[in-house]
């Protein structure tokens, strides 16, 4: 079976569901080879995992500068694993990193890209929804080497091992790679909940809640929720520009999301609209959110969410 | 300080979008500016002002409705617009569109002198893919930083500041290169009535695929990287059920999610 490059998005080895997501995706296609960026002590913690989900080979590449600079280090390294590995496509996880990774990989090898794919079948068909989630599209790449960047929680992960052979690769990024310089970073307080593109609930808050999160916040712990909001708090300085949903903020594609005290407007609802679940609470019964809602509560979210918190914990 | 600021011409969000006969997103009716690319445009004219003297050119790549984009960016400020329009380009995908903008470029320089930066706009808010700045960076050999939540031009680098989930870089490049832009950059401007009326004096320069020395057989529709297969329209959600909160909704609301196995 023809090979499929997965790159593997970790933090120092612990790796991400949307990678193993892809992996699932690329065992469905062919066999999945992991492309592992980081020291060959963090590859040897991930590469057992990445075994579990289907990994036949996991190639290793730890010169620093592939993390010192923005994306291109990484985009020749896919561009040099596509020349000497030909494989079948490349899948990617479509966060911003893995889209630009991919898109400035498919411009150096004259490759076809398709992102936000929600699907792709074992012929390389990719699904995508567009427009705000109102239709749906299935592509093909016809030229090159397809990149697909698959979106996270599109396809569920399923173990299913491989070999997981580490090979050490010996690349090093030209120094035409070695433009942006990643001069500083500054860490951001954890929040302790989980990931907002990877959680399997997400609450979110609108300018309904006037600037109060807690209620909102309280209900996504009893749930085990990350925490999402609207363009509208955002802008309104109440909660961070990360958890923004929406056209402009993250996409995200949970089992459940819960709307409180947000409208629905378009740009919102292309980052949500593909919950497999939607919940609304909203004071105006005329809100676009329940048109999308499988289940509203047309009411004040400040007595909703505190009692359904209440309700949540009492079944414990 | 010469920037090129790219603007696209998308369809309208409000409206109805629609796509032609063959499978193409149809661009003929009623668009605009891409919002998105009204932060790169309104960024290019705060640099250009910091900076003293210098011009920003908005260059769009579309049909000829595009011309729209371009000149909505005159009215904010820009000095010169730039229009490609070829009926072959018609259909291109990403790095289709990409090399056309990269060939644009690249006359803009021959006609006009060096560029300093290339802002762009986080993403189309039609496609979403968030790839062309990439591969305009990549095909005209310029480091790129992208999504730039502040941006500070210094001599001849340029610092940027991406906000990530869990920490902020800081990305330091020379120039010439490109940059994408959040819509957490500014607050663009909105025309003045001054402004509407010097943009109609201000040079729109169109190009075709001779123009800018491109191949046609290397863009439009016969020449993508990509190919659609099907597209459906996503049924229509299934009417949920809605309650009313009389004292209990909290309680309903997770009698339902237990009834789903939600919680
Ligand atoms: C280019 C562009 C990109 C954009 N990107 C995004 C994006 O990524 N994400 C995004 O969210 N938006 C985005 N927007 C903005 C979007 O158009 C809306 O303005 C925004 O989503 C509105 O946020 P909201 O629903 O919180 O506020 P509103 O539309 O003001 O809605 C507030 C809702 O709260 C309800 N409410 C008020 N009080 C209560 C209460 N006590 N209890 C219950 N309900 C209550 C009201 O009935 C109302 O429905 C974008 C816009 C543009 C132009
Ligand atoms: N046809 C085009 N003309 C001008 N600029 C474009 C065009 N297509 C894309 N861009 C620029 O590239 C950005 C990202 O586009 P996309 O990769 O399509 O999401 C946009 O915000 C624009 O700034």
């Amino acid at each position: 079976m023809s090979e499929i490059l997965v790159l593997i998005d970790h933090a120092d080895g612990s790796v991400d569901k949307s990678s193993l997501e892809l992996l699932t995706a690329a065992k469905s296609a062919g066999t999945p080879v992991a492309v592992f960026v980081g020291t060959a002590e963090a590859a040897q913690q991930a590469a057992p995992t990445l075994a579990e989900y289907g990994a036949e080979r996991v190639l290793v590449a730890s010169d620093p500068a592939l993390t010192e600079y923005l994306v291109a280090p990484k985009a020749e390294l896919l561009a040099s694993l596509v020349e000497s590995q030909q494989p079948a496509a490349v899948f990617v996880s479509a966060s911003p990193e893995g889209r630009e990774v991919a898109g400035r990989a498919a411009a150096k090898t004259d490759s076809g890209i398709i992102t936000d794919a929600v699907d792709v079948t074992p012929d390389l068909v990719a699904t995508q929804s567009v427009f705000a989630g109102g239709y749906t599209i299935t592509g093909k790449v016809v030229k090159g080497t397809p990149f697909i960047a698959i979106k996270p929680n599109s396809i569920s992960a399923e173990p299913s091992q491989g070999a997981g052979s580490v090979e050490e690769i010996s690349f090093s990024p030209s120094d035409a790679a070695k433009t942006a310089r990643i001069v500083s970073v500054e860490e951001k307080p954890a929040s302790g909940r989980p990931n907002l593109t990877e959680a399997a609930i997400v609450v979110s808050g609108g300018r309904g809640t006037n600037g109060d999160f807690a209620p909102v916040e309280a209900f996504a712990d009893a749930v085990g929720a990350a925490v999402g909001a609207s363009r509208a708090a955002v802008d309104a300085g109440w909660y961070p520009h990360a958890n923004q949903v929406g056209q402009t903020g993250k996409t995200v594609s949970p089992q459940l999301y819960v709307a409180a005290g947000i409208s629905g407007a378009i740009q919102h609802r292309a980052g949500m609209q593909t919950s497999k679940n939607i919940v609304a609470v909203n004071k105006d019964d005329e809100a676009p959110i329940f048109e999308l809602a499988d289940y509203g509560v047309v009411g004040d979210l400040f007595a909703v969410l505190p009692q359904a918190t209440d309700a949540v914990n009492a079944r414990r | 300080m010469r920037i090129i600021a790219f603007v696209k011409y998308v369809p309208d969000a409000a409206g109805d979008r629609s796509f032609e006969d063959d499978n193409t997103v149809d661009r003929e009716s009623d668009g605009l500016l891409s919002e998105l690319d009204e932060y790169a445009v309104e960024e290019a004219l705060q640099i250009v002002s910091q900076a003293g003297d210098g011009e920003v050119i908005a260059l769009t790549v579309g049909p000829e409705d595009a011309e729209d984009a371009v000149r909505k960016a005159l009215q904010m400020g820009a000095h010169k617009g730039v229009h490609v329009y070829d009926e072959d380009i018609e259909g291109s995908d990403a790095l289709s569109t990409s090399k056309v903008l990269a060939a644009a470029v690249r006359k803009v320089i021959e006609d006009e002198g060096d560029v300093d930066l290339i802002l762009t706009g986080l993403a189309s808010t039609d496609a979403l893919m968030s790839v062309v700045p990439v591969q305009v960076a990549e095909l005209l050999g310029l480091p790129a930083a992208t999504q730039a939540s502040d941006v500070e031009v210094n001599g001849s680098t340029v610092r940027v500041r991406r906000d990530g989930d869990t920490a902020s870089q800081y990305i330091e490049v020379a120039l010439p290169a490109l940059v994408s832009v959040t819509d957490q950059i500014n607050e663009p401007r909105y025309p003045s009535f001054k402004g509407i009326m010097a943009a109609k004096k201000k040079p729109l320069e169109d190009y075709d695929l001779e123009d800018i020395d491109l191949d046609a057989a290397e863009v439009g529709e016969d020449a993508a990287y990509t190919e659609v297969i099907d597209i459906t329209a996503r049924p229509p959600r299934q009417a949920g059920e809605i309650v009313a909160d009389e004292g209990e909704g909290g309680q309903q609301l997770v009698d339902w999610l237990a009834s789903k196995k939600l919680v």
